[in-house]
C-alpha cells in the first residue's frame, strides 16, 4: 500500500519535475513547485532507495556472510540514530577520518569481508544507462536518513580531524586541471551562477553551505536517482576536467569535512531534493 | 600595434580584482607538500585517467601559495610570463569568422576523462564562455562568475589595440590579470588559435549580434 502510494506520487513528481536540458524560467518556477511538492517525504524517491538499503544493510552479505548491524559510525556498533550527523570524524580502528562513504567501505571490507576492489568498482548507478542506485549508494541514504532532524555536528577535537579540516580547506583552494580552476572559482562568492545553475558560496557564506549540506544524500531529480556526497565531490572535479577522484579518498573525505564544518549546526533534512 | 590601451585595460583589470594589496603567502612550504601529496593518493592512475592533468605549472603554483592574491612583484611576473606564451593564428589574421566565433563561444568545454562518463576525446571543443558570461542579448542562460560582454564591440569599437587585447585575452587571461578566474583557454590547449580568432570576431564585430 505504501508503495502504490510512493508510485503514485512520484509519477505526479516525475511529471512535475521533468526538466528540459536548460529549463530556463521553467527550472525555476520547477524549483518552488517541487520544495511545495516534496514537504512530503513518503513522495520523494529517496525514501524508497532507503528502504532497500535497509533490507541491504541488514542482510548478512559477503565471503564472511555478515551483515551491517555492527558497523560502528562513531557512536558505538549499530548505533545509527544521529550518527551521520558526526560524520566526517576520527576511527581508531582505521586510524583515519572517514566520512559516510568511506566509513561503509572500511565496514564492508573488515565485517563483510569484500575486498577494497569489490566494494569501489562500481559506486554510482549510471543514470545515462538507465541503471538503478548501487548497493553502496541505498545503504548510505538508509543509514543517513537515521539523522533526518539532528544538526550537523562533526567533531573538531582529534588532531587528524584537525587536519582534515585544514587540509580540505586548502584543497578547497586549489586551482588544477586543464581549466585553472578550483572550487573557489564557481564557489568562492555570493550570488554566482554557471549558466542558469546557482552556485553556492561554500567559502564565506555560512548558510549556502547548509542550504547545501542539509539535503545530502539527495534524490536528483535530472538523474532520476539518489546521489551521495561522494558523487557530488566526484562530479565536480570531473567538471574541473581531472581525472576521477577516487571513491572515499583522504581528498574527498577532506573536502566533506570542510563543507561539513562551513555547514555546522544546521538540522538534517534527509532525503534531499534537487535539480 | 598601439600598447597604450592594453596597458590600460590590463590595469583596469587589476585594480577591479583587488589585486593592489599585497598579501601574505597562505601556503607555506610543508602544508603545500601535503596537499600535493593528498592529491597525488586520490587520484590513482588507470584507464583514461591522465595524471599530467594534476601537474600545476608555475603560475597556478604560485596563485595557489597565494590564494590568488599574489603580491605586485609577483603578479607582474606571472603576466609577463603567460604574455610571452601567446601563439598567435598562422596566417596572422586575429579576426576570423564571427558566425564560426558564435558556435565557439556557445559550445562547451568537452574534455572531460575517467571511466565514469568520459566525453569522447574526438569531440569538438568550444570555449563554454556563456557558462561565465553573457553575449548576446538574446541568451538568457548566461552565467555570472566573468563581466557580461554584451555590446563589447559597440563599446569599445573594432580598433586593432581592441583585437589584439581580445585575442590575447581568450588566449590567455593571466597575461593582462595575474589568477584571474579565467581558464587559459589557448594557454592550456582547450582553443586553438584559429577558433580564438572567430570568438573575437563574435566578440568585436560590428556585423556580430553581440553588437546589435
Ligand atoms: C566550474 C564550476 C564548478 C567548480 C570548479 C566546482 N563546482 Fe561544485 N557545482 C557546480 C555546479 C554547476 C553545481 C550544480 C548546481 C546545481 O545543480 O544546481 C555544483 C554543485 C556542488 C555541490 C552541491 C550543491 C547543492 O546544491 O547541493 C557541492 C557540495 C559542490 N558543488 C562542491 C564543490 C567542490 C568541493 C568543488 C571543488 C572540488 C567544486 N564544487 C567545484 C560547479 C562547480
Ligand atoms: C570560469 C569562468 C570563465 C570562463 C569559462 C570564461 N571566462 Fe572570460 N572572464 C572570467 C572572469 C572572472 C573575468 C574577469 C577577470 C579578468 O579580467 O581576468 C573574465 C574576463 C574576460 C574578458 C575581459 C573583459 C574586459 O572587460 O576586458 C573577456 C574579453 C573574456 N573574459 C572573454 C571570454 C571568452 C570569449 C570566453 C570563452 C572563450 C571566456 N571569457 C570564458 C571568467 C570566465
Amino acid at each position: 500500500m505504501k508503495h502504490l502510494k510512493t508510485g503514485r506520487a512520484t509519477l505526479a513528481l516525475a511529471a512535475l519535475l521533468a526538466l528540459p536540458g536548460v529549463g530556463g524560467a521553467q527550472e525555476m518556477v520547477n524549483a518552488e513547485a517541487y520544495r511545495a511538492a516534496l514537504q512530503d517525504k513518503f513522495a520523494n524517491p529517496g525514501t524508497m532507495v532507503g528502504d532497500r538499503g535497509e533490507t541491504l544493510f541488514k542482510t548478512p552479505r559477503g565471503p564472511k556472510n555478515a551483515s551491517l548491524e555492527k558497523c560502528d559510525f562513531g557512536l558505538g556498533a549499530g548505533k545509527l540514530a544521529g550518527a551521520y550527523a558526526q560524520l566526517p570524524r576520527y576511527f581508531k580502528d582505521s586510524g583515519k577520518v572517514e566520512d559516510l562513504e568511506s566509513r561503509l567501505v572500511t565496514c564492508m571490507i573488515k565485517l563483510q569481508g569484500f575486498s577494497h576492489d569489490e566494494v569501489t568498482r562500481k559506486v554510482f548507478g549510471d543514470q545515462t544507462k538507465n541503471e538503478s542506485n548501487t548497493d553502496i549508494e541505498a545503504i548510505a541514504m538508509y543509514v543517513a536518513s537515521q539523522s533526518d532532524g539532528m544538526p550537523i555536528n562533526p567533531p573538531l577535537k582529534h588532531a587528524k580531524e584537525k587536519e582534515a579540516l585544514k587540509m580540505g580547506e586548502a584543497l578547497f583552494y586549489t586551482r588544477h586541471g586543464p581549466m585553472d580552476f578550483s572550487c573557489k572559482t564557481c564557489h568562492g562568492e555570493d550570488g554566482k551562477r554557471i549558466r542558469l545553475q546557482e552556485l553556492g558560496n561554500y567559502a564565506s557564506n555560512r548558510k549556502n553551505a547548509q542550504d547545501t549540506m542539509k539535503t545530502w544524500p539527495t534524490y536528483r531529480v535530472s538523474h532520476g536517482m539518489v546521489r551521495t556526497l561522494q558523487s557530488r565531490m566526484w562530479d565536480c572535479n570531473w567538471q574541473m576536467r581531472l581525472p576521477d577522484l577516487a571513491y572515499g579518498s583522504p581528498a574527498s573525505v577532506a573536502l566533506i569535512s570542510y563543507l561539513s564544518q562551513q555547514a555546522k549546526g544546521v538540522a538534517l533534512d534527509l532525503p534531499g531534493m534537487k535539480r | 600595434m598601439k600598447l597604450k590601451n592594453i596597458s590600460l585595460l590590463a590595469t583596469l583589470a587589476l585594480t577591479a580584482t583587488g589585486l593592489g594589496a599585497a598579501d601574505k603567502p597562505v601556503l607555506d612550504a610543508k602544508m603545500k607538500a601535503a596537499v600535493d601529496k593528498m592529491i597525488a593518493v586520490s587520484f590513482p592512475a588507470g584507464e583514461n585517467q591522465d595524471l599530467s592533468r594534476l601537474k600545476q605549472d608555475e603560475t597556478i603554483q604560485t596563485c595557489n601559495i597565494y590564494r590568488d592574491n599574489v603580491p605586485e612583484k609577483l603578479a607582474a611576473e606571472i603576466t609577463a610570463r603567460e604574455t610571452k606564451s601567446i601563439k598567435y593564428p598562422a596566417d596572422g589574421k586575429l579576426m576570423g569568422d564571427w558566425k564560426k566565433g558564435q558556435k565557439y563561444y556557445t559550445m562547451g568545454f568537452a574534455y572531460r576523462i575517467g571511466t565514469v562518463e568520459p566525453d569522447d576525446p574526438k569531440k569538438d571543443r568550444g570555449g563554454n564562455c556563456y557558462a561565465c558570461h553573457a553575449a548576446e542579448p538574446k541568451e538568457v542562460a548566461y552565467g555570472t562568475i566573468g563581466p557580461g560582454l554584451t555590446g563589447y564591440g559597440k563599446l569599445r569599437g573594432a580598433g586593432d589595440d581592441i583585437v589584439k587585447y581580445t585575442y590575447e585575452k581568450i588566449y590567455n587571461s593571466q597575461a593582462f590579470t595575474a589568477c584571474s578566474q579565467m581558464p587559459r583557454l589557448g594557454h592550456n590547449g582547450i582553443l586553438t588559435p584559429e577558433k580564438i580568432a572567430d570568438i573575437t570576431a563574435f566578440l568585436v564585430s560590428p556585423e556580430s549580434p553581440v553588437n546589435k
